[in-house]
């Protein structure tokens, strides 16, 4: 079977460990979002079906750099994130400004105002 | 530059069997761009987990679409059993394979029919769907269920399907392979269908790549991906290869499809042959606690699943990537410079489920 990795890292290393798995020819394979006391993102990316899994811990506020210039298919994961949790994603391209998904409440999964 | 028109289409429409929005951007009849949007059937069945313990979260993974019920739970329950640690026994594997395969041949029916019904091929239709009849009755016959089954379970499956009912499945298998056969030939051969599909939605290896497409998408760009190939269920002990194409349009995606229903046939054979005697269950006791990421193959491609477990009966997070919504950046590519005429036939190459996409 194939193996996965989990590691933490920080918002600031996001864009630099993109680059370096993109460039060992990896694929992203999602981008997902948990929140609980803070909010957990998961950005996994495969390469020969082992899985490698980066961890950021933020919160709403904190502004997070889109990781369009790398995969640029990440803009779908990226819209959702934004529009389902509130996280504060910059320079997703394109951006559809939480119009992606027609739901009547604002960021459901994340912290309701 | 010609005049700029934009198109709304969708979310009703003809050729759509789920509501999906598209806003196509086009230069008199040649798509430039499109914007999508979605959420018209967004059911929140995430955000459900709150409220159901791990073990009803069960039924509430095969809801979330009504063709890939199966593998839904299937994944679903994979995902509880890595954290738990259990090893389910060999014959619910082999069980759970031959409900999979099904699944896959169930699904790549219907599509076939749809695509027919699309370019206005209404028998070729009809005799794709009279077909996926005879998947349903076997549905019918081994779970009691045509499109919801729940014989999926944590540790194992909930039903086990009798030695004669096996050989029966064998006989229905040989005639669907014939008449199968029959209606492939149509789709790969006939003018009109080439018309419709040769050279329509052209999508290069790398750009599938670029674009992270998925399952047959990708399949038919060249890229050899199948998480089948990582052994679970019973694959591991069974001898397939996944099936590609190189021309990456829409006829090599109907190729790849096709290829797959023979091979799923073929898959379901090999699991009857091997089907080992025993259990079909094993106890589970207590709660999950961990996180796990699942991934498994689908129909329409890669299907992801991330499970948080905190030790209690109720979840912190279930998520569910499913392959449309991985593939929909590769449909919006497919779509610049098409024709307004070809757009039906694009959306319907990706397999769309819209269903599964907003859950």
């Amino acid at each position: 079977m194939a193996s996965e990795i989990l590691r933490e890292i920080s918002a600031s290393d996001l864009l630099a460990e993109t680059l370096k798995l993109k460039h060992a020819g990896y694929r992203m394979v999602a981008i997902s979002c948990t929140y609980k006391e803070v909010m957990e993102l998961t950005y996994s990316f495969d390469l020969n079906y082992d899985l490698v899994n980066l961890r950021i811990l933020t919160d709403t506020k904190t502004e997070l750099p889109s990781i369009g210039i790398i995969y640029a298919y990440s803009f779908l994961y990226e819209n959702e994130i934004k529009e389902l949790f509130g996280v504060n994603i910059t320079g997703i391209s394109p951006d559809y400004n939480d119009s992606l998904y027609k739901i009547p409440v604002k960021t459901p999964f994340g912290i309701q105002e | 530059m010609g005049n700029r028109t934009i198109v709304p289409f969708g979310p009703q429409h003809p050729v759509l069997p789920e509501p999906i929005h598209l806003d196509l951007v086009l230069e008199d009849e040649t798509v430039v761009e499109a914007v999508p949007r979605i959420g018209y059937v967004h059911r929140g069945l995430e955000k459900l987990v709150e409220k159901r313990d791990f073990q009803q979260y069960t039924y509430v993974a095969e809801r979330i679409c009504g063709i890939c019920s199966f593998m839904h739970g299937m994944g679903y329950c994979m995902s509880i059993e890595s954290i738990m640690g259990a090893e389910i026994p060999d014959r619910a594997k082999f069980l759970r394979t031959i409900w999979a395969e099904f699944s896959r041949l169930h699904s790549h029916l219907m599509w076939l029919g749809l695509l027919a019904d699309a370019f206005g091929f209404e028998s070729l239709f009809m005799q794709s769907w009279k077909l996926r009849e005879e998947v349903l009755d076997v549905f019918e016959e081994t779970t009691g269920g045509r499109v919801i089954f729940s014989v999926c379970d944590i540790g194992g499956v909930r039903k086990d399907i009798k030695k004669e009912t096996l050989e029966k499945i064998l006989g229905v298998l040989d005639r669907m392979e014939k008449e199968l056969t029959e209606i492939a030939g149509v789709f790969l051969n006939d003018s009109t269908v080439k018309l419709r599909t040769r050279g329509v939605g052209k999508l290069s290896k790398e750009a599938a790549f670029e674009l992270g497409a998925l399952g047959p998408m990708a399949r038919a760009s060249g890229i050899e991906m199948d998480m089948r190939t990582q052994g679970y269920a019973a694959y591991s002990q069974l001898d397939f290869k996944p099936i590609i194409d190189l021309e990456g349009d829409s006829y090599a995606r109907t190729k790849v499809r096709l290829g797959e229903m023979f091979q799923a046939m073929d898959l379901i054979r090999q699991c009857i042959g091997k089907m080992p005697e025993g259990d079909i269950k094993v106890k589970i006791t207590g709660s999950p606690k961990g996180e796990y990421f699942t991934r498994l193959e689908q129909p329409r491609g890669e299907v992801l699943y991330y499970v948080k477990a905190n030790g209690t009966k109720f979840l912190d997070r279930v998520r569910v990537r499913t392959p449309t919504f991985a593939n929909v950046p590769a449909l919006l590519e497919t779509l610049k410079n098409c024709s307004l005429a070809d757009v039906p036939i694009l959306i319907l190459t990706i397999d769309p489920c819209i269903s599964c996409t907003e859950r």
